[in-house]
């Protein structure tokens, strides 16, 4: 296996006359926490989409977990987890229930299906609540399941947008140390936050301004380059160039 | 008299205590922050406030009109920004701010000096529909929605949540300038580092408050040494100074974990013990709000 999870060069995606996403080009390696920022409407989402092989580029080339950007959506949509504030798990249903439902969507085999159920309830030290109901579980709880479910079919990189909104200090802390802990046995993180905290949790960060990629390093490297205290000075001096509103 | 004083308020929604036993004041002119994440009751607060609710038990003044009694004074001396976007999205600009300026028996003209700041910003666009107007751009016409009848006080639930950094920032400007104008201004955010943009503020989590002070004072009461440590392998680090004597806590705070030391802990010696952790690092770090929060949490 390649240590380069997400390559793409001079990926662009154009909206008739507008160019929402302008010539990307990065590597994104193998048990990274790749922070990806960007003001509203620089064109973050676009990029992730075509990331996630939801929409493909008008031009450019790239992989993403081995399959390429501009051929392979349906299969890089089967090859990476995905987690987000917004959707998450179904309150509804039991957290058995949930791992079955998102393990069909990815097609594993039942039996699959079954050795990973059992594997993450044990790891999450979860067998006890395997009948309960996703809606009563404290949310610190839910973060985790929902995460664990997002790399059920075993992805090698898993996208999280915002994960963390809304959510307490502690909470936020645990999601982290399970991203760590994720990380450490080799699953690759593209992270997108609007928390320029929690930029700094990332081992590389890149700053999209109009659509380009303006920036990309260390946190620790960026506020050097740019003599700054924090990533939230970093970031707002690159974004208050912005030409483009959202 | 204060612009907002609460007695000993609840709210519950059946079992569940969305807001347990609350007591504040804010006073005239104040900028007061409330900062806790979702189900801290932050919008209930502000439901109970603008009189959309009924409290479960105790009270509550807004410029000296009690919340119950007298709904109708109040809702016209507070102008109110709900977090989700109110506004009329098949409306222009204009026709928004017009609406909202006839409902309170006003002219836009009356307020223009009140809104201009924030509204000339937008007024290029006065034409288009508000639905198709940028988040950024959004928050301030509600803004100028909200101020149009010149409102005592100002109660503002999330204004920042999913606004990029710059435009949160920009905001946080308005905000200190409404204060000139001797407007109170209770607003709610769940980003920690907007706590030192208010002058006092109230942390908060599931239906309670951990603490009121102004942002300097609740970080001084951080009583604990504090210390950031890395090392190469930034999660088993973790795990180690947790184990390690001395130690009362150690979580992940960006590129160096926070680790709080209780008072025997002699660092010389720490260090001497981490000789073996690859790539160890240990400098002392200054308390935030948020490690003060996460103290408070874990009480």
């Amino acid at each position: 296996m390649s240590d380069v999870v997400i390559s793409v060069r001079e990926l662009t995606k154009r909206f008739g006359d507008f160019t929402a996403v302008d010539r990307i080009s990065f590597d994104v390696h193998r048990g990274e926490i790749f922070g990806f920022l960007g003001a509203n409407g620089a064109g973050k989402t676009t990029a992730m989409r075509m990331l996630c092989g939801l929409s493909y580029p008008t031009s450019g080339s790239g992989t993403v977990a081995g399959f390429d950007v501009m051929r392979e959506g349906e299969k890089i949509k089967r090859h990476i987890g995905y987690m987000s504030q917004r959707f998450s798990l179904y309150n509804d249903l039991t957290v058995w229930e949930n791992m079955h439902l998102f393990a069909g969507i990815y097609g594993l085999t039942k039996r699959e299906t079954e050795v990973r159920a059992v594997e993450l309830l044990t790891r999450l030290n979860f067998s006890q609540e395997r009948n309960t109901l996703v809606g009563s579980l404290p949310l610190g709880w839910k973060q985790k399941l929902s995460f664990a479910i997002a790399t059920i079919h075993r992805p090698e990189v898993v996208f999280l947008d915002e994960p963390t909104g809304g959510v307490d200090p502690v909470t936020r802390r645990q999601f982290w140390e399970m991203i760590y802990e994720a990380t450490e046995g080799g699953t690759t993180i593209f992270v997108t936050t609007h928390y320029m905290d929690e930029a700094e949790y990332c081992s590389r960060v890149s700053i999209m301004v109009d659509g380009e990629v303006r920036a990309l390093d260390t946190p620790a490297h960026l506020k050097q380059q740019f003599g700054a205290e924090s990533m939230d000075e970093v970031f707002r001096t690159l974004a208050r160039g912005a030409q483009r509103g959202e | 008299m204060n612009a907002i004083e609460i007695h000993n308020l609840s709210k519950s929604y059946g079992k569940h205590k969305a807001l347990d036993d609350i007591s504040f004041d804010v006073r005239q002119g104040e900028l007061f922050g409330l900062i806790g994440p979702d189900g801290a009751g932050k919008t209930t607060l502000f439901r109970l406030l603008t009189t959309l609710l009924r409290p479960s038990a105790g009270s509550a003044t807004v410029d000296g009109h009690d919340i119950v009694k007298e709904y109708r004074a109040i809702r016209s001396c507070v102008g109110y920004m709900p977090g989700r976007f109110s506004l009329y999205g098949d409306l222009s600009v204009e026709e928004n701010l017009n609406f909202f300026a006839a409902m309170f028996g006003v002219t836009v003209a009356e307020s223009y000096d009140l809104i201009a700041p924030i509204y000339s910003q937008i007024e290029p666009f006065r034409k288009r529909r508000a639905g198709k107007l940028s988040g950024g751009m959004k928050q301030k016409l509600a803004l100028s929605c909200a101020l149009i009848h010149r409102p005592k006080v100002l109660l503002l639930d999330e204004p920042t949540t999913g606004v990029d950094a710059v435009s949160r920032s920009e905001f946080w400007d308005m905000l200190a300038g409404l204060k000139e104008h001797g407007i109170t201004i209770l607003v709610s955010t769940p980003y920690m580092d907007e706590a030192s943009r208010c002058e006092r503020i109230a942390l908060c989590n599931e239906g309670r408050i951990l603490g009121i002070d102004t942002p300097t004072n609740i970080v001084k009461a951080f009583d604990k040494r504090l210390y950031g440590v890395s090392a190469r392998n930034m999660y088993s680090l973790l795990d180690r100074m947790r184990h390690t004597k001395g130690v009362v806590d150690c979580y992940p705070f960006g590129e160096r974990h926070h680790m709080v030391v209780d008072e025997e802990c002699d660092i010389e010696h720490l260090k001497m013990e981490c000789t073996d952790i690859e790539s160890f690092n240990i400098v002392s770090a200054e308390p935030t709000i948020e490690d003060m929060f996460i103290k408070l949490m874990k009480r």
